[in-house]
């Protein structure tokens, strides 16, 4: 039965967990994703899981032993944040080389120097050529969402990618929300069997995996990891359409909050997506033509998609909750600017930075933006391209 | 007893058409070691010469399920295939009565440094597993750069010999003890000149229930710069002057698996190898004394382990 709960966003991970049920679970502990690592483990203890816990010595032998495990032959999951990412990051890459659909919820927090145990998008945005596929959520309710429906993505057999699920460090993973967590045979009936591919575990075949390359087939392999990511698109599409259909909430690429007749745009991921809303929602009342556009697929980058939701704008101020020191803008802003380039008529577009370290963004930041947005949207000129939010400089 | 001739008609898992150096220690390691069970066999092999030289896409050496995905965590990796069997076997997905073996593998850079904390994990969390080091001494993939199994006074490429340096200024670390000292069922310390004695081991690594540990003597002429054709003899010098100790603990029994007769002086390990070839200089005479004399120490402390 589809009940009510109050949990905060690590325990709504950790309720997705016990639902599906993977085969294999390996995770080390970081603040703020410790919570899930332990509730699997007391579920484990409890009997309330049937899949094999491994707690390994660090992060980095956690996604080795995710590795094995799915080349083995079954479903895969790990949780990190931050650090833990960050000393994942060679096997990253390997578990996507490889086309393994494991997946990781990742309690988006800062990197150090200085060590910070916050939430910004560092670790992720970090990753982000890694060759995973990215998720991210609002809110407790998404987090669960988003992480029920990445088991489907990663594993269609289409796609065989690993995905991660991002949800912000405290602000999602320690606040407590009231969520609607469905029936736990409804939600493995959604998930479905798991079906291995070339699973070492049987033993009536021998396989040879992760030989060497030379320079005769790597860029042809490379070239077939890609098309997994690219063959993501109508696949989140249509998880997210019989996720709607099956538990009320769908989802698509990214949302559209009071666009319809919007001039200016804020773009924003995430937590911070939640207060934007609010500040949106003043600002109509004041007058103002504006609207929310929140990224949920990071990776693959929805380009199209969001240029055409974007091209008529005449002003859009994208937020980012991580640096690119040295670019040209941080990560979403690229992305973003970069999709526009093709169209004849496109809006200003700026890059604003927030949230660094946890780094509190409120509606009067939301609002200051859009003000600069309005004086864009007037002028037609942009005097910073890339600025900060709630910085003292 | 195995004999010779039974293991000879076993099929190979490691088959010919790999292309490691002539003379060659791994594949000698491998044709016993991969006869000790007739179980089904998945292996996870470290990042180095084995890796390299049996799996050049599109082709492998290898008549066995195998994989590799990185250079320091075979460990992980193959505690990772065994994590899944036992869960798939509880969930009914692999029949009771089905056994499979996994045997994780690196070479001693993978071993002793960059892979010792995911191997010392692995064993701690008491995967049922097999790790075998093949022990080259050098990191021989990436062309003989020290590691911390390099002896006392070689010359690798990272710890040159040089007018102000008799080569590797460090006595190397002695891995087997640290395995011991994890109290898994079984560690052992092997040489391929004894063939008998390294298929034993690997037969009872592969059948005890619970972690174990295999680390092996590997010949490479090429790193060590001798004649190929000689490699067993040296391989037989190596157990023989003591400098390899043929070894086990089992339940953290110690015992010493062979006493040569009379032990040879290691300069008879010594001279054959030309990455030693600078200490018989006069001012590198003290790199000789030095090494006779921790060797004699840790021999002498081997058999009072094996005593108590
Ligand atoms: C993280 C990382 N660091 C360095 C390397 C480069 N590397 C590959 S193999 C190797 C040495 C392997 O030495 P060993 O484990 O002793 O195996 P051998 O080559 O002697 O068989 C090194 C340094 C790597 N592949 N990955
Ligand atoms: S370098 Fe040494 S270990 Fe590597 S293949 Fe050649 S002989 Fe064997
Ligand atoms: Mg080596």
């Amino acid at each position: 039965m589809s009940t009510l709960k109050t949990l905060n966003g690590n325990q709504t991970i950790a309720e997705a967990v016990r639902q599906i049920d993977p085969d294999v679970l390996a995770a080390y502990p970081i603040t703020p994703s410790t919570a899930i690592v332990e509730t699997i483990a007391k579920f484990k203890a409890d009997g309330l899981i049937t899949g094999e816990f491994v707690c390994p010595e660090s992060e980095h032998s956690a996604m080795s032993v995710c590795i094995g495990s799915a080349s083995a032959g079954g479903r895969v999951m790990t949780a990190t944040a931050s650090q833990g990412l960050a000393l994942m990051w060679e096997m990253l890459y390997i578990a996507a080389g490889l086309r393994l659909p494991i997946i990781a919820a990742i309690v988006n927090r800062s990197l150090s120097a200085p060590i910070n145990i916050h939430g910004d998008h560092s670790d992720t945005m970090g990753a982000r050529d890694a060759g995973w596929i990215q998720i991210y959520s609002e809110n407790c309710q998404e987090a669960y969402d988003n992480f029920i429906q990445a088991f489907r993505i990663a594993e269609h057999l289409d796609v065989r990618t690993p995905t991660l699920v991002g949800l912000d460090g405290f602000i999602i993973s320690h606040s407590m929300e009231v969520i609607q967590v469905e029936d736990d045979q409804i939600v493995k009936e959604f998930v479905g069997e798991y079906q291995p591919v070339y699973p070492l575990l049987d033993t009536s075949r021998k396989f040879t995996v992760g030989p060497i390359d030379f320079t005769d087939y790597y860029f042809e392999h490379k070239r077939n990891q890609i098309e997994g990511i690219e063959n993501a698109p109508p696949v989140i599409e249509q998880v997210g359409k019989e996720f709607g259909e099956k538990f009320g909430r769908a989802y698509g690429f990214f949302e559209e909050y009071r666009m319809d007749d919007a001039e200016t745009c804020i773009v924003v991921m995430s937590s911070a997506a939640g207060t934007c809303k609010d500040a949106i929602d003043e600002l109509r009342e004041e007058g103002k033509r504006i609207g929310l556009l929140k990224p949920r697929v990071f990776r693959p980058f929805p380009d199209k998609k969001i240029a055409e939701a974007l091209k008529n704008m005449n002003a859009v101020a994208v937020l980012d909750r991580c640096s690119s020191p040295g670019a040209f803008g941080a990560p979403l802003f690229t992305e973003i600017r970069n999709a526009l380039y093709d169209y004849d008529q496109r809006p200003k577009v700026v890059n604003y930075v927030y949230g660094l370290g946890g780094r509190d963004i409120r509606v009067e930041h939301f609002k200051e933006v859009a003000e600069e947005l309005d004086k864009i949207a007037g002028t037609g000129k942009v005097e910073k391209i890339y600025s900060y939010v709630n910085l003292r400089e | 007893m195995a004999k010779l001739k039974d293991l000879a008609k076993m099929e190979d898992r490691l088959v010919a058409g790999h292309g490691m150096c002539l003379g060659c220690g791994i594949p000698l390691i491998f044709k016993v070691v991969l006869r000790a069970t007739e179980d089904p066999l998945i292996i996870a092999n470290a990042t180095g010469c084995l890796e390299v030289c049996t799996t050049i896409f599109p082709r492998t050496a290898w008549n066995v399920t195998w994989i590799h995905s990185a250079f320091e965590n075979a460990a992980s990796t193959i505690a990772g295939v065994e994590a899944m069997y036992k869960a798939l076997k509880r969930k009914g997905k692999i029949p009771k009565d089905k056994t499979i073996k996994f045997l994780g593998t690196a070479g001693d850079g993978g071993t002793y440094d960059i892979g010792l904390q995911a191997l010392s994990g692995t064993m701690e969390r008491g995967h049922d597993i097999v790790y075998l080091c093949y022990d080259n001494n050098a990191y021989a993939n990436t062309g003989g750069q020290r590691s911390s199994a390099t002896p006392l006074g070689a010359s690798a490429s990272t710890s040159p010999a040089g007018t102000q340096s008799p080569g590797k200024l460090q006595w190397r670390k002695d891995l087997t003890k640290i395995l011991a000292a994890h109290n898994v069922p079984y560690v052992a310390q092997a040489c391929p000149s004894r063939w008998q004695d390294l298929y034993n081991k690997a037969k009872k690594a592969f059948e005890i229930e619970g972690p174990a540990f295999l680390n092996v003597l590997c010949l490479c002429p090429t790193e060590w710069k001798y004649e190929e054709s000689k490699g067993i003899e040296l391989a037989k010098i190596a157990v023989d002057s003591c400098v390899w100790p043929l070894y086990e603990v089992e339940n953290g029994k110690y015992k010493v698996n062979y006493k040569p007769k009379e032990k040879k002086p290691i300069l008879e390990w010594i001279k054959p190898q030309g990455r030693f070839r600078h200490l018989f200089k006069e001012e590198n005479a003290w790199v000789l004394e030095e090494f006779q004399k921790k060797v004699d120490e840790e021999w002498e402390e081997l058999n009072r382990l094996a005593s108590l």
